[in-house]
């Protein structure tokens, strides 16, 4: 019973990262721009979330460096893809090799320093019902926000008048555009959400999944939380599905990895990532009918005016 | 009033030709403001960088030793690009390579095994990493999986492959618990072109490969369906050339060119098979192939300028404790401004003075 709580409760942290990211990435890709410097974002929020919290001593102040800093990081974005036009998939490689860069460079100072991780909620009686108690009313704030930003997301594109026009930027920017709606600004938006999404995840990690920072500790999740998308159909609600999966991989080599079967621990590291490319193939294969990607996903647009 | 973007009629070419070198200007001015927050004399700083690695004899060697995997691999980089075929997994298929020519090095060490024994390595690297950059490309052709993501989840996989490799099996018994294979045999071992200096047979063969990727792309039908497919797909469609070939080909390509890149810089300079063999050499790689403008003999080139700012990023950190991730900062933000600077040969800017009621209009 122990176990299983832990192993679930692990799972629980390892996939909160990926499913803020993800959702944040998701709302990018929605409105038509493929903004793949996640990693890079994410690394940089995770350096700046972490000087945050060691400055002020707070958790929260370093959630919101997290924010600003991949919101920041995504304005160059915006600039270099939407204001000059650049091809998207160079722009997001350039981010993320600069990000890396950044974040050891702002971390460089923090190394070895220890925080006081975001506390976990405790409620009198609830918390401490076996198996279920941990899990479902002694979580960090982070874990509830990220289900939270998963909802907003899902009701934002599908309930409301905002989403659809921003689907519609997505799917026919021409369109979308000869129709009245200023393309290129709705896409500034979803870029900065998504930037501000992928701060927040990496700030997760030193905040609340490790009390410390370590240069490069992303380890590729952004780029996971990219594949995840891709796994999600573009629909918030699948994303959630593929999230728990991935931190479920994770965890469970991990503790494969203590368990001591006779498999190499570097074998079992290599899981998650193999599973990514196992899962692309899938879907890529079982979708072959038609495309779920939004129409418009990557493609450069100048209006003409 | 606002700045907006304009196409212009035809290519611009002396934007194109000035571009990089804009590019650089801008970089280097944004290093100078970057140099005075870090509260370092940005003047000493920038000859730290970029003047004194030409002034002596070992740096220069030092520059083409690093500017050689450098340019082998964003050679084959640049032909996956102007077919729109995006490989970014090379620092995998390098280290793959690396993997595979050190399996001969490690199996015939202290063999009386002849001169047969690096062209074998150099051989079954280039294969070994065609090979793996495949596993991309097919899954891309066949089932439609983004070779982006694909071929970039498998630097993780080699990356952790190489590891195991070093701490199991293929560990030196006498190497005090070190995560390293033995030095590698003399006959496995990429020879010196100058006796006791740094630079080997490497750089010559990073040479040839320039010379022949300027061949294919300026001299053969191979290389003129690569630019259309990646230029003008539609074109290309009409043309009867198969992108999914295309593809296959630019993959296995540059795969073997950074699976050879990879055992030449393992049996080469560092001599023996252990992790952190690369400093993100595949990664840098593309910064490369795009400030070489994804031309042969601009990749030599810009392959010799990114190969100066590792050098002089370690001189820094030696002369005046600037951080090494300064260098990546440097090399993010060069990428920035080449593209920035690139768009400007497709766009330009205009001024435009929007009528005021059309403009509530149409927003």
């Amino acid at each position: 019973m122990e176990l299983i709580e832990a192993i679930i409760l692990a799972v629980l942290a390892a996939s909160t990262p990926l499913l803020i990211a993800a959702t944040g990435e998701l709302v990018t890709e929605r409105s038509g721009v493929l903004n793949l410097g996640v990693e890079g974002m994410m690394i940089v929020g995770a350096a700046c979330g972490f000087a945050g919290a060691w400055l002020t001593g707070s958790v929260f102040v370093g959630a919101l460096f997290g924010i600003v800093a991949g919101t920041m990081m995504s304005l160059i974005f915006a600039l270099m893809a939407l204001g000059l036009a650049v091809n998207q998939v160079a722009t997001g490689l350039a981010l993320t090799i600069l990000g890396v860069g950044l974040s050891g460079l702002i971390g460089a100072g923090f190394v070895g320093e220890r925080i006081t991780p975001a506390v976990h909620l405790a409620v009198p009686g609830l918390t401490d019902i076996p198996l279920v108690g941990r899990v479902l009313f002694g979580e960090d704030a982070f874990v509830y926000f990220s289900i939270a930003l998963v909802i907003g997301v899902w009701w934002f594109l599908y309930r409301t008048r905002a989403g659809l026009i921003l689907r519609a930027c997505g799917d026919n920017h021409v369109s979308a555009h000869a129709l009245g709606y200023p393309v290129l600004r709705i896409r500034t938006f979803a870029v900065m959400f998504g930037g501000a999404c992928a701060g927040l995840a990496g700030a997760y990690l030193p905040l609340a999944y490790t009390p410390f920072f370590i240069p490069g500790m992303t380890a590729g999740r952004g780029w996971i939380a990219l594949a995840l998308v891709v796994f999600s159909s573009w629909r918030p609600g699948r994303l959630v599905i593929g999230a728990y999966l991935f931190g479920a991989v994770t965890i469970l080599q991990l503790h494969a990895q203590g368990w001591g079967i006779g498999i190499p621990s570097q074998f079992m590291s290599a899981l998650p990532y193999l599973a990514t490319v196992i899962v692309l193939v899938l879907l890529s294969r079982a979708r072959s009918g038609g495309s779920t990607a939004p129409a418009a996903l990557g493609t450069v647009f100048v209006p003409d005016r | 009033m606002q700045l907006v973007l304009e196409k212009r009629a035809e290519r611009s070419g002396a934007v194109a030709l000035v571009s990089p070198l804009i590019a650089i200007g801008l970089t280097v001015v944004t290093m100078v403001i970057l140099f005075a927050i870090l509260g370092k004399n940005p003047l000493l700083a920038l000859h730290a960088y970029f003047i004194a690695p030409l002034t002596d004899g070992y740096s220069l060697q030092e520059i083409a030793v690093k500017a050689t995997p450098l340019v082998m691999i964003a050679i084959g980089l640049s032909l996956c690009y102007l077919a729109n075929a995006w490989n970014i997994g090379a620092e995998g298929q390098f280290l793959i390579g690396a993997v595979a020519g050190s399996w001969i090095a490690v199996k015939t060490q202290g063999t009386d095994a002849g001169a047969w024994v690096l062209p074998a390595m150099l051989v079954l690297a280039a294969a070994a990493g065609a090979l793996y950059a495949l596993i991309p490309a097919i899954c891309k052709v066949k089932f439609g999986a983004s070779e982006i993501l694909t071929s970039l989840m498998l630097v993780y996989v080699a990356d952790l492959f190489l590891d195991y490799l070093v701490r199991g099996p293929w560990r030196d018994p006498n190497g005090f618990n070190f995560p390293t294979t033995a030095e590698f045999d003399p006959v496995a071992t990429v020879p010196l072109l100058i006796e006791g200096g740094r630079l080997h047979l490497g750089s010559i063969i990073a040479l040839l490969v320039v010379a022949a990727a300027a061949i294919l792309l300026g001299r053969t039908i191979k290389g003129f369906e690569i630019r259309v497919v990646g230029a003008a797909p539609r074109a290309a469609r009409f043309g009867g050339f198969n992108a999914n070939q295309l593809i296959i080909l630019t993959f296995a390509v540059s795969g073997a060119l950074a699976g050879l890149a990879g055992i030449i810089e393992v049996a080469g300079p560092v001599g023996h098979l252990q992790p952190g063999i690369s400093p993100g050499y595949g990664f840098t790689a593309i910064i490369v192939a795009f400030l070489g403008r994804l031309n042969p003999l601009g990749i030599l080139i810009a392959g010799l300028f990114l190969a100066l700012t590792f050098i002089g990023g370690e001189q820094a950190q030696i002369a005046m404790k600037i951080p090494l991730d300064v260098t990546k900062v440097f090399q993010g933000i060069l990428l920035f401004y080449v593209l920035a600077c690139d768009s400007l040969i497709l766009y330009r800017f205009k001024l435009s003075f929007p009528n005021r009621q059309v403009a509530r209009g149409t927003h």
